[in-house]
């Protein structure tokens, strides 16, 4: 598949904000290493929000007909997509609700009622976006619970980690922080280790056979028909070398997990402070960045058999 | 009533008439234009609702050219219709047939991850979902002769390799054909259910091509005969 940059940016940068927002609400309730002040709350769900509204605006730029994209909110009982849209937006009244609440000294069962359907809304949305990819029997490597599954773990890592730094920035007690990023981080990792364990065997997929019909003897495209690309070689078409793909996976975990877990050992050493929870952010977001961009370069779509492979 | 098409592998000889046909009454159909890009240019590409691809079966001396036209199934299933967000993307109650609102569709390309087949293609100057109507603008066209109610492949297929008809009629042509020569639809593991089913190619004798025995002295001289005389 052809990795767009918009859909990328959106879903690492929504991810993160929803993550954030989430385990906001559950710093806010526990009053985690002490507890933010008010003024520090309502900054962090803002943040949150920015980079879900930054997110949701940056996946239009991939659409080529954005006027319609209003209509996207319609077809909520058959389309994951569109579930999607509805749950965002569904989301937004709830967190503002919220972080007024906050901000008003509002009665706490208010407050904990609206961020706790937050932190649920927040959930149900991140995981609509990781069915949009899981729902679609033609990709193999996209059609497993392990991508919702993935779409949370990274986005709550992501979450986590800008969670630390501002608790770092706060002043606050930083352990239960590290902790609830160190368990999120390598919950992350694990579940991206089964997911590249599991596409790598191909399992009962469509082959050059069944896509044809000719199913009892060796079948060969001799020639696709078109003398440049298509609109279906320019969408699905684009591969990516095995060794070049293997090199990433690595980059994913030294810099995705890796180093975000090195840096909480800095902090939890008091060596650092803040540039320390402000690497393992960077890093946390750009391992999240090329694990989704390596999600889409290494899907291979069924379609791409009446092109030439002889199995998806 | 559940319309669709059979195409004949056995008869098909590759000629890209169809597609031409299908393009030429489609660019000023009910979803034209069918937008070309650089036509005549370094890099020819475009908008098509019907592809054929060529494929070898088997190998020397068993190998046999498969020319495959590849269109919309219009399929039962259709998960192209129930992945689209904003409704554009529909399958008629009536006749089955798969169609993409233009008015609605806002070119997010969902539907074509959806789709097995490669049936759909983005037009990049209306920034829209294009593909196979089964031209749904022609077939209930009463203005046309009877015959002449069909899709515009159909039509000009000059070995007569494709035919359209309503698969829910058991005595339709389609269906009998689909019948009697054991027809098959593209990639069933997936359960898309496409209406669209191709037939196999048929088994033929296999011409020998081995060197033929030697016929004894009668044959020899025959030979010889055939040798000196000049023709």
């Amino acid at each position: 598949m052809h990795p767009a940059f918009s859909v990328i940016f959106f879903t690492v940068a929504s991810g993160a904000g929803f993550g954030l927002i989430s385990l906001l609400f559950i710093a806010d309730v526990f009053k985690l290493g002490g507890g933010f002040s008010r003024e520090q709350l309502v900054i962090g769900g803002l943040i949150a929000l920015s980079l879900i509204v930054f997110g949701l605006v940056s996946s239009t730029f991939h659409l080529a007909n954005p006027k319609n994209a209003w209509r996207a909110m319609t077809r909520f009982r058959t389309s994951w997509l569109s579930r999607e849209g509805v749950f965002a937006i569904a989301f937004m009244p709830l967190a503002l609700v919220y972080l007024a609440s906050i901000w008003f000294d509002a009665p706490s069962w208010l407050r904990e009622t609206f961020g706790f359907l937050a932190a649920v809304l927040a959930w149900i949305t991140v995981f609509s976006t990781g069915m949009i990819y899981a729902c679609l029997k033609t990709i193999r490597q996209w059609n497993t619970p392990l991508v919702p599954a993935n779409y949370l773990a990274l986005g709550y890592a992501s979450g986590s980690l800008l969670l630390l730094l501002g608790a770092v920035y706060a002043r606050l007690d930083t352990t239960p922080y590290i902790a609830m990023s160190a368990l999120i981080v390598s919950i992350a990792a694990v579940l991206k280790a089964i997911y590249y364990f599991w596409i790598r065997s191909p399992g009962l997929t469509p082959t050059i056979n069944t896509a044809t019909g000719l199913t009892r003897a060796k079948v060969k495209l001799l020639d696709a028909g078109h003398t440049h690309g298509t609109f279906l070689t320019e969408e699905f078409g684009f591969q990516i070398a095995r060794r070049k793909a293997s090199l990433l996976k690595i980059v994913v975990f030294a810099v995705g997990f890796m180093l975000p877990g090195l840096m909480l050992v800095w902090v939890f050493n008091q060596n650092g402070g803040p540039t320390a929870a402000l690497v393992a952010v960077a890093a946390g977001i750009v391992g999240a960045a090329v694990e989704r961009w390596l999600f889409f370069a290494e899907a291979r779509h069924v379609v791409n058999l009446y092109h030439g492979a002889q199995r998806c | 009533m559940r319309l669709g098409l059979v195409i004949d592998l056995d008869v098909c000889v590759g000629c890209h008439a169809c597609a031409i046909a299908c393009k030429e009454w489609n660019a000023s159909g009910t979803t034209g234009p069918l937008s070309d890009y650089q036509p005549y240019g370094a890099e020819p590409s475009g908008v098509w609702f019907n592809r054929i691809r060529h494929f070898e079966m088997d190998e020397y001396p068993h190998n046999k050219t498969i020319n495959f036209p590849m269109s919309c199934m219009h399929c039962e299933d259709a998960d192209c219709v129930t992945v689209c967000p904003t409704g554009a993307s529909y399958k008629r109650a009536e006749d089955g047939i798969v169609l993409v609102d233009q008015d609605k569709c806002m070119g997010c390309n969902y539907c074509s991850w959806a789709c097995p087949y490669g049936a759909r293609e983005l037009d990049r100057s209306s920034g829209t979902m294009k593909k196979c109507t089964l031209c749904v603008d022609r077939i209930y066209d009463l203005a046309l002769p009877v015959e002449e109610r069909q899709p515009s492949c159909v039509l000009t297929c000059p070995a007569h390799a494709r035919m359209f008809g309503d698969f829910d009629d058991p005595d339709s042509a389609v269906s009998r054909a689909v019948r009697e020569r054991g027809g098959f639809p593209l990639m069933p593991e997936l359960n898309y259910n496409p209406t669209n089913t191709y037939l196999p190619p048929r088994r033929k004798p296999v011409i020998p091509i081995d060197a033929r025995p030697k016929g004894g002295l009668k044959e020899s001289i025959k030979q010889f005969a055939n040798k000196l005389v000049r023709r």
